[in-house]
């Protein structure tokens, strides 16, 4: 068992606060994948953890025991690098035994162990080779089979995908995803590619600012965001936004439509639809389009509603010229609300 | 370890070490400098001043610099750009280059003496030319200029080799593209080096030169070597008075005039040669 | 004119460019070579030739000298303690210098910035001149006149260059490599010793190697500092005037010889270190 517990955990750099008061829980062999832009703070979270970082306060427990005062090799934990860390100067098989050989395990149990994981990982005719004669993609492997060699209870991974190319990167995260369920080890991953983010993880913790804004199944954080970040954050394109005034109980005027809302009593709310919830219709948001994409599955379609930007996803065989007036009606059930003033989602 | 007291622990020989044989003897000598019998005084200083000799020291010591360090710089880019275009035996002529820098000043010292000395090879080259028919003796008082031409020869030869390794260092931290992009602009190579290289040459420029002029200043064992007593300078004039005279307050006063040169010039040097603060790549 | 012409006098131009350019590094290496050169034939030509007139532009390849050299009384005992000095700068010079190298490259503490300040100051500072007062210190501990007191000023003098090199050696070293050996077993230490040594070893030897060239040279702390225990330098130096010219010689090629030996085996660090150490 190697259930996660974040307890608390503030880090601050100087006057910088780089993480605010985090509470996470991660069960028993879940996937975690830590979503930001650059400097919310999710890698500074990862190292926490990992112990190459040292909490300003709080606590991190793993499998019901406090680790945050033990040194990184002491916690249980394995960790895959943004830039791979393979040691140049040892062969691949010493790298990915390096960790069994701290251990001081006999010799041929590291070996029985090594070529299991470069089995895995699909490199066992590299394990003489050194790094510098390694494709990047082929590092990785390295890297992620070192990790695994220590079966730990956790594995750490700090945007290991990153430095690789898209074809190769698409590859990979498949690859990685099964190789991890059958490990069956809980894992952190961090990265800020809300796809690799969205196809991987049992659970999103989107962060910003030094915050975890929501934490849900990649469905859940992409059908209702909890806050108007996420919405803007998750989704490419992301959310459409547009003002709303209230028109009587559970009714706002959005661009000239009244339609159903939250019976919310605020002085405005801000009406939020995902651009492939809208379709052509008699009647609905009125918006002239500025822009036509067409991207082969599908035609993006930037519009302007009042003075706001506003995008559409239509079939692709729809035809629209630039300057044309469309009728855009939302999908009663993928309208969301949000506050304005705590930007928080309002049911 | 705690990673807050670690570094702490890490610098502490360091710091030790140069406290004591660094800051501490720093100490001593001022204080030696400025003692004598009735406390502080400047009798030291008075004393090594108004001895004859010392305006000589210090006219010696300067005109060698100002002869032997421009002669140098000039040298030193001139190579540094040579072997930044090269691409064949690049490094085997950056590894002659620098040779020298390996010498010490008492061997280079010793090894133009081969040349300059009565029976040595400037003189058979001359002999053989038939321009002399018997042997000069260069290095006495009556050539003055000969022992000059060769103290300042071989300073020239051993010291430019530090100067050419800081200068093609910095060379090498110039990104290529400023030259591709003059390239497309139409600028000259001459115009190149004017515009580029020696402006954004200049931290390196500041650490040779700093580092060129102390040095400078300090010259001894080159001069022991060709002019001996011929050709008095400051670092010489320290020695005697520790060894000759064995005055060592006097020593001690003499040491920090060097010194208070060598701050001096460093401070022109920086003055004159100072990045712009956000101007540096 | 026509095409051809233009493209011919550019050809013309670009040909004699490019025949000074290679006539001047040729220069530039007989500068730098030539002398050494007159020097060997000094050393290995009998004492007789050395002091005759005119000389030949060809060695003998007598051993005269250098026996003379040798058999010279005390000047093979400089000869040891020079050596000594110098390992004893070398390995001293390493152990104190490179632990403050790491912790600049590594860390960001209070006082980084004064600390960086003294060793500037220590590289820019004219510190043989601290012999006089340290002379009489070392007479106070007992230190005097002996190797181990000089190869103390040698290692202050060689202390920022090894601190500056293995500074920039350990910023080469990407941290990721020490954090992955971390979190599979190692302590800082063994990530030092399994991770980080192993590929800094080379570059460790050459400022080793640097700190050994700078006080194999070192005179004037030398000559200060020494009386009975002379180095090479403090020898040849204090005979200056007395010794005959082929013994000169020969000493001086003696100290020539670990420079050539030396260069050759640093060249390849020399322009990284100060690339960095500028900054």
């Amino acid at each position: 068992m190697a259930e996660i517990q974040i307890k608390n955990v503030a880090k601050s750099f100087g006057a910088y606060q780089a993480l605010n008061n985090i509470n996470l829980t991660i069960a028993d062999q879940e996937f975690m994948v830590l979503l930001g832009a650059s400097g919310c703070g999710k890698s500074t979270l990862l190292r926490i953890i990992a112990g190459l970082e040292t909490a300003t306060s709080g606590e991190v427990w793993i499998g019901g025991k406090r680790i945050d005062h033990l040194s990184p090799k002491d916690r249980g934990i394995a960790m895959v690098f943004q830039n791979y860390a393979v040691f140049p100067h040892l062969t691949v098989f010493e790298n990915i035994g390096f960790g069994l050989r701290m251990q001081k395990r006999p010799n041929d149990e590291v070996k029985r162990r090594v070529e299991r994981v470069a089995g895995l990982m699909h490199i066992e005719m590299l394990l003489k080779r050194y790094s510098g004669e390694l494709s990047g993609g082929q590092r990785q492997r390295v890297a992620v089979a070192r990790a695994l060699a220590m079966e730990p209870d956790v594995i750490l991974m700090d945007e290991p995908l990153s430095n690789l190319d898209a074809l190769l990167r698409m590859e990979m995260r498949a690859e990685l995803k099964g190789v991890l369920a059958e490990s069956k080890t809980t894992a952190i991953y961090v990265t800020h590619d809300q796809v690799e983010a969205m196809s991987m993880a049992d659970r999103i913790s989107v962060m910003h600012q030094g915050n975890i804004v929501q934490a849900a199944s990649p469905i859940e954080v992409y059908r209702n965001p909890s806050a108007r970040f996420v919405a803007s954050f998750i989704g490419n394109p992301p959310m459409n936004f547009l003002p709303a005034t209230p028109a009587g109980a559970g009714k706002w005027q959005v661009a000239g439509q009244t339609l159903d809302g939250p019976k919310a009593d605020k002085p405005g709310l801000h009406f939020a639809i995902r651009p492939e919830d809208m379709q052509q219709a008699e009647s609905g948001l009125v918006a002239t389009a500025k822009i036509v994409e067409p991207l082969g599955a599908h035609l993006l379609v930037t519009c302007q509603i009042d003075e706001a930007l506003f995008r559409v996803i239509l079939d692709s065989d729809t035809v629209v010229k630039p300057g044309q007036t469309l009728t855009l009606a939302p999908q009663a059930d993928r309208v969301r609300w949000f506050d304005p003033d705590t930007t928080l989602a309002v049911a | 370890m705690n990673a807050r007291v670690l570094p702490y622990v890490l610098i502490l020989p360091v710091t030790l070490f140069l406290g004591l044989f660094f800051l501490y003897p720093f100490v001593l000598v001022a204080k030696q400098a400025f003692g004598s019998q009735e406390g502080w005084s400047l009798e030291n200083f008075r004393e090594v001043v108004d001895y004859w000799k010392f305006p000589i020291s210090l006219r010696n010591t300067l005109l060698l610099a100002a002869a032997v360090v421009p002669v140098q710089l000039a040298l030193a880019l001139l190579m540094a750009t040579m072997v930044s275009k090269m691409q064949k035996g690049r490094d085997l002529i950056l590894y002659i280059w620098t040779i020298p820098l390996g010498i010490s000043d008492l061997a280079a010292g010793i090894i133009w003496l081969a040349i300059f000395e009565q029976s040595g090879f400037l003189n058979s080259m001359l002999n053989g030319l038939g321009v002399i028919d018997k042997p000069v003796n260069f290095l006495t008082y009556q050539h003055p200029g000969v022992v000059f031409l060769a103290i300042a020869l071989a300073e020239i030869w051993r010291a430019t080799a530090i100067m050419l390794v800081i200068l093609v260092a910095g060379i090498g931290l110039i990104p290529k593209e400023y030259y591709e992009a003059a390239d497309v602009f139409g600028a000259s190579k001459w115009k190149q080096f004017t515009r580029i290289t020696l402006p954004m040459l200049r931290p390196s420029l500041q650490t040779a030169l700093v580092l060129r002029v102390i040095l400078a200043f300090e010259i001894f064992a080159v001069v022991a070597a060709l002019g001996g007593t011929l050709f008095p300078v400051l670092m010489g004039e320290t020695y005697a008075y520790q060894f000759d005279l064995l005055n060592s307050g006097a020593a001690a006063a003499m040491a920090l005039i060097i010194l208070g040169i060598s701050i001096g010039f460093t401070l022109i040097i920086l003055r004159i040669l100072r990045v712009p603060k956000g101007a540096s790549i | 004119m026509t095409d051809a012409t233009v493209l011919d006098v550019s050809q013309d131009t670009r040909k004699s460019g490019r025949f000074l350019y290679v006539a001047s590094v040729v220069f530039l290496c007989a500068w730098v070579i030539v002398p050494i050169y007159l020097l060997l034939i000094n050393t290995l030509s009998s004492p007789e030739a050395v002091n005759s007139f005119p000389k030949s532009f060809i060695p003998e390849f007598d051993f005269g000298s250098l026996q003379f050299f040798a058999g010279f009384a005390g000047m093979l005992t400089a000869l040891k303690n020079s050596v000594i000095v110098a390992l004893m700068t070398m390995v001293m010079s390493i152990a104190i210098g490179a632990p403050a190298g790491y912790a600049l490259s590594r860390f960001d503490f209070r006082g980084k910035e004064l600390f960086r300040l003294l060793i500037l100051l220590a590289r820019a500072f004219p510190l043989p001149l601290l012999a006089l007062p340290l002379a009489v210190m070392f007479i106070q501990t007992g230190l005097d006149d002996t190797a181990f007191g000089l190869a103390l000023v040698h290692t202050t003098l060689a202390i920022p260059f090894a601190v500056l090199i293995t500074f920039s050696l350990f910023s080469g070293i990407p941290i990721e490599l020490e954090e992955a050996a971390w979190t599979l077993g190692c302590t800082r230490l063994t990530a030092f010793t399994k991770v980080v040594l192993p590929l800094i070893l080379p570059g460790i030897t050459a400022s080793a190697i640097f700190a050994f060239v700078i006080s194999w040279n070192e005179v004037f702390a030398a000559a200060v500092l020494t009386i009975e225990n002379r180095t090479l330098t403090a020898f040849l130096l204090q005979n200056l005037d007395t010794s005959p010219l082929h013994l000169k010689f020969a000493g001086g090629f003696i100290l020539v010889v670990p420079a050539l030996i030396f260069i050759f085996a640093v060249r390849k660090y020399l322009f990284a270190m100060w690339g960095i150490a500028n900054r």
